[in-house]
């Protein structure tokens, strides 16, 4: 049965496109267009006027002294910045063997419904205000303590690590292909080792990416630490002492009258911004050149 | 794990023959006796599982202590005021009067402006980015997206301290009060710090979740479900409306509220625009306090007993939201990306 041949193309008989649907159509692309520059431009400015303010406010003595007396122009924040990385040290020793743990044990052992309500407890905790964990903290440590202290800032941010590291590491470990696992069984290796040296050691890059994102996420953190590091107007490096933090003292001069703080916020803000973006574009670039690292 | 297939019989002696040829690890476990080497391994693999199992439990720990002592040290302040003190709108610390109504409407209110300015943006930069997008541009507008995700809470508070108070001083609250101020929402004196202020950043800063999640559940709406409409002729907004945002609604939703959730628990940058009066106003003019941002500026001055449980219990109050908004949310998103398909009229 010989097929019915189709009409030629320009005699075919389809129904045109109404003028209105197609005024709609442009109108909403227009209207997609117009939400994406809306979004840009106060994210451009906040980025512009940032990059602007801040090399224009940071100097030598910024980066290298502790903060004058209330008034008193001059001074810097050396001692918030390494009281961040000291802050963040001991939030890293806590939160990442934890968090890179109970990722291990979700992706090899987390099969039932316990996993289900560890990777449940984890999505729940990474939305808890952190404002909230900073009382947390502030009742396990400062209370028994009885001082503000780097460790109970450390604890704070730990807690807030952990489901982040969590469940990147998690995801890691569960892209590594199921064959070198056996295949590292197979040669007697045992299960502790093969989960080590094997699925760990092959998904090193991504797992530095949850990582370093959770570092990233706590770095900028203020709430947390406003009773829990407290802040310090000169150099601590002592875990049972208040701690001056970059995020905190940013948020202190901003809402200060004075104008030489409003600048040494600024500064503070770019030298905290251009840690947090080293951090994320080197995990990128790691990324890139890693094996198992699609996030 | 055991293995008897690496262990043939044959084999199950030393080798001194053999050894030096195997290097490493391997050369190790063979010199050993499998007697020795199947003690470890039985001993190593529970010790491990044991130790991984004991940080899968930190986790759950973890939320139970926020949970413990959040409400162990609010219970000073229950047992004072009960109910009432979510109804109460007078805070007074010095006569040790504490009522909650007043943070919990100023939070309401500045998420839900939030929302309203930043839903239909982040949901417009979705489906620019997923439908309509250039293949070139795709790339660099999810890392900017990425990057703003990255920008610390304080640092937008302090952009908007230094350029969005003074743009609504002198700018956007004159105009909204000639043009709208009928409605009673945009009166009184233009101070800047205001409830306004406090809804617009906080829509800066969630139009990056909001549109990020949005984006990861229109890309898994089936390529088949937009080919079926466009073969229909409809044009590209009807095959975006009939083909994706109806299969992706329950996701959208979904990312909607998660953003709800992030903006409810924002503090810095919302306690240093809000103004940080604790009143209930009508006009989005006024300055407001939110529950975060009360704890932000009083917990570590609190004197009292009576006074810091009273704030403990503000916290507990924004965690029980918080939680239910993001498991709600979780939920939602979970069933797209996960479940199967949504039907088109589902």
């Amino acid at each position: 049965m010989p097929e019915p041949a189709l009409a030629p193309a320009d005699q075919r008989t389809v129904p045109p496109i109404s003028w209105w649907r197609r005024i709609t159509d442009h109108f909403m692309t227009g209207l997609a267009v117009l939400t994406v520059i809306l979004v840009l431009v106060p994210l451009v400015a906040i980025f512009g006027y940032l990059v602007y303010r801040g090399i224009g406010s940071i100097n030598w003595a910024f980066l290298t002294q502790t903060p004058k007396p209330v008034g008193e122009p001059g001074g810097g924040m050396a001692n918030a910045i390494v009281g961040s990385g000291f802050i963040l040290a001991i939030a890293s020793i806590i939160g990442v063997p934890l968090g890179i743990g109970a990722g291990i044990y979700l992706a090899e052992f987390g099969r039932g419904r316990f996993g289900d309500a560890v990777r449940f407890t984890a999505d729940v905790l990474n939305g808890v205000p952190s404002i909230v964990i900073g009382i947390v903290a502030y009742s396990i440590v400062v209370l028994q303590q009885r001082h503000f202290s780097a460790l109970a800032g450390g604890v704070a941010l730990a807690i807030m690590m952990i489901p982040t590291i969590t469940r990147t590491t998690e995801e890691m470990l569960l892209l590594v292909p199921q064959a070198l696992r056996e295949a590292a069984y197979g040669l007697g290796i045992p299960r502790w080792r093969t989960t080590l040296s094997i699925t760990l050691r092959t998904a090193t890059s991504g797992v530095i990416t949850g990582v370093m994102l959770a570092f990233a996420r706590v770095a900028g953190e203020t709430a947390p630490l406003l009773f829990t590091a407290f802040g310090n107007q000169f150099w601590n490096l002592r875990t049972d002492q208040p701690t001056a933090a970059l995020p905190l003292q940013i948020f202190v001069y901003a809402n200060s009258p004075y104008d030489d703080w409003h600048r040494q916020a600024w500064a503070g803000s770019f030298v905290l911004i251009v840690l947090i973006v080293t951090a994320v574009a080197a995990v990128r670039f790691a990324v890139r050149r890693g094996t198992f690292g699609a996030a | 794990m055991a293995n008897p297939a690496v262990n043939p019989p044959g084999l199950t002696g030393p080798q001194p023959i053999e050894k030096p040829a195997v290097k490493g690890a391997m050369a190790r476990e063979q010199s050993k006796s499998l007697v020795l080497k199947m003690s470890r391994r039985e001993i190593g693999d529970p010790i491990f599982q044991i130790a991984m199992l004991t940080c899968a439990l930190a986790v759950l720990g973890l939320l139970a202590l926020i949970v413990y002592e959040l409400v162990l040290r609010s219970g000073l302040s229950w047992r004072a005021f009960g109910f009432k003190f979510f109804a109460g709108s007078e805070w007074d610390p010095v006569e040790e009067h504490f009522g909650a109504l007043p943070f919990i409407y100023g939070t309401l209110v500045s998420s839900v402006l939030a929302l309203l300015i930043a839903v239909p943006l982040a949901v417009g930069v979705a489906v620019f980015t997923t439908e309509m997008c250039p293949p070139v541009l795709r790339g660099p507008l999810s890392f900017f997206t990425e990057l703003l995700a990255a920008i610390p809470s304080v640092i937008y508070g302090l952009w908007a301290i230094f350029v969005l108070v003074p743009l609504l001083r002198s700018d956007v609250q004159p105009f909204l009060a000639r043009t709208l101020g009928w409605t009673g929402l945009f009166a009184g004196p233009p101070f800047g710090y205001s409830m306004l202020a406090a809804g617009i950043i906080l829509a800066i800063m969630i139009v990056p979740i909001i549109s990020s999640i949005t984006r990861e559940v229109l890309t898994v709406v089936p390529q088949h479900q937009r080919e079926g409409v466009l073969a229909l002729g409809a044009t590209r907004w009807e095959m975006i409306r009939m083909g994706v945002l109806r299969n992706a609604r329950a996701g959208i939703m979904g990312a909607v509220i998660l953003g709800l959730g992030r903006a409810l628990g924002e503090t810095m940058a919302v306690t240093m625009v809000i103004g940080n009066r604790p009143e209930i106003a009508k006009s989005l003019f006024a300055p407001g306090y939110t529950m975060a941002s009360v704890l932000a500026n009083e917990f570590s001055e609190a004197t009292g007993n009576i006074y810091l449980s009273a704030l403990v219990e503000i916290g507990l109050a924004l965690f029980f939201v918080t939680i239910v908004v993001n498991a709600l949310a979780r939920v939602l998103v979970w069933t797209v990306t996960r479940g199967q398909p949504a039907r088109a009229h589902a």
